[in-house]
């Protein structure tokens, strides 16, 4: 239930009242209509997270390349310990 | 597609996979808390790449799992009303009550239909001004944001036709039950990503401190998974006990701001019973005072409703992470996926359903 998947924000259409701001996002081709009340920040072009219906994070493309910097580090490392 | 194709990449799971190996010296028990997790777990065999000192087991974030059988059965009397239209997500549909579930209730002519969205509830009343549409609150802290906008919106409009059967639980209550429970094995959790994408982190750290247990916000692909296990081994074999963030492309410490302020303003903290677990305080939402004109329970109120469940279900030793589910004796024989004796049989997310889809061949059923 909990279930929430990336998807990326096509078009946002603006409305006065924040609350009502909603945006076309994009999964791998089926688009939906998504709230972003609790996502204000959210613009064309990013990435959210999104939870029945609506969108409940703006995913950060930093914090996601961390991992695989990190596994590279590793890999380095164990190289230099024979 | 992007930010899941590659937290699947085999290559990225295999290297993630040694780094525990290496770092392991002793055994150790983790559990991870969402279903979600469960059953990526299962699916991808992550427990056939562990170090047999790596047990996983399975906890309570079921939220259809957890739902007491008193309110299926008062959802199945609500969607009979002729007046009614029940809403519902999809995974209730299916799981067993009394005497019937909900789609029992819909082939007898009960107008039950699963929407995508609590918002497509509101919208149901809207379009339907002389019929009532009730919606099945269900969930977690990930869901709470999206029911408590639907309340708040129907307010704001004035519905009078629209009212939620609430079943919302709390994650924090049911790890502090589990850790407190004598027979407790859990000497590590993987907290789950998206109630923590809502909430944030702060809740866990007295929690982490107080049990002397490591906590790790951990995400849904095979690659979160091993990272967040791989950090909790880490800490469990330096003997720290924190709270770390694994998901932090989605998770932040204050989590998300609007969405907690939103549950705040609609939903206060109740005590709320558990299938299979009993009642915990504090672990539940309630809809607050100017909304419960909105509580289904009580517009739809009923006398001498009668709840029993399957007596050859132990859903609660599995909810607790004290049994496995093929330890069950029901388990792929009186109770399958086509004929349910519990929920954690039915739901999408429940351990029993994961360990019969993908796991009833595995090394890891049978030496578990
Ligand atoms: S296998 Fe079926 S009967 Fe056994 S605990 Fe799971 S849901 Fe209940």
């Amino acid at each position: 239930m909990c279930l929430a998947i990336p998807g990326k924000v096509v078009s946002v259409e603006e409305a006065e009242d924040l609350t009502l701001r909603r945006a076309k996002v994009d999964f791998s081709g089926v688009q939906k209509d998504i709230c972003l009340a609790f996502t204000p920040e959210a613009k064309p072009g990013d990435y959210v997270l999104v939870h029945v219906g609506f969108a409940l994070s703006v995913i950060d493309e930093d914090e996601a390349q961390q991992i695989f910097r990190d596994l590279e580090r590793m890999e380095e490392l164990a190289d230099e310990v024979p | 597609m992007k930010f899941l194709d590659e937290y699947r990449d085999p290559e990225a799971v295999a290297r993630l996979a040694s780094a525990i190996r290496k770092r392991v010296t002793r055994p150790w028990t983790l559990m991870e808390i969402c279903g979600g997790q469960t059953h990526t777990i299962l699916k991808s065999g992550l427990p056939d790449l562990l170090p047999p000192e790596i047990s996983l087991l399975h906890g309570p974030g079921c939220p259809v799992c957890v739902t007491p059988v008193e309110l299926i059965d008062r959802a199945v009397a609500i969607a009979a009303r002729p007046e009614v239209i029940f809403t519902s997500f999809g995974d209730m549909l299916r799981v067993p009550g009394s005497s019937r579930s909900l789609f029992n209730a819909k082939a007898g002519g009960a107008d039950v239909r699963i929407v995508y969205s609590p918002l497509d509830a509101v919208k149901l009343a809207r379009a339907n001004p002389s019929r009532e549409v009730v919606f099945f609150a269900v969930g977690f802290e990930t869901t709470a944001p999206a029911n408590a906008m639907a309340v708040w919106q129907a307010a704001r409009e004035g519905l009078r036709n629209f009212s939620v059967l609430v079943a919302h639980v709390l994650v924090p209550p049911a790890m502090e039950a589990i850790l407190s429970a004598p027979d407790c094995r859990v000497n590590a959790f993987l907290a789950a990503g998206h109630v923590c994408t809502v909430m944030g982190y702060q809740e866990y750290e007295p929690i982490a401190a107080r049990y002397r247990v490591p906590i790790v916000v951990t995400g849904f692909e095979p690659v979160d998974l091993l990272e967040g296990i791989h950090m909790a081994v880490q800490q469990l074999e330096s003997g720290r006990a924190e709270v770390e963030n694994q998901y932090s492309r989605s998770v932040r410490r204050d989590g998300n701001l609007p969405a907690r302020q939103r549950i705040a303003e609609v939903f206060e903290i109740s005590p709320r019973c558990w299938r299979g677990i009993g009642e915990i305080p504090a672990s539940g939402l309630r809809l607050r005072e100017p909304y419960r004109a909105f509580d289904a329970e009580s517009r739809f109120a009923m006398e001498g409703l009668r709840s029993f469940e399957s007596p050859e279900c132990i859903a609660g030793l599995v909810l607790r992470g004290v049994k496995k589910p093929h330890e069950c004796p029901a388990f792929g024989t009186l109770c399958t996926p086509e004929s349910p004796l519990g929920a954690p049989m039915v739901s999408s997310e429940g351990a029993c359903a994961a360990y019969h889809q993908y796991a009833r061949h595995a090394r890891s059923l049978r030496s578990a």
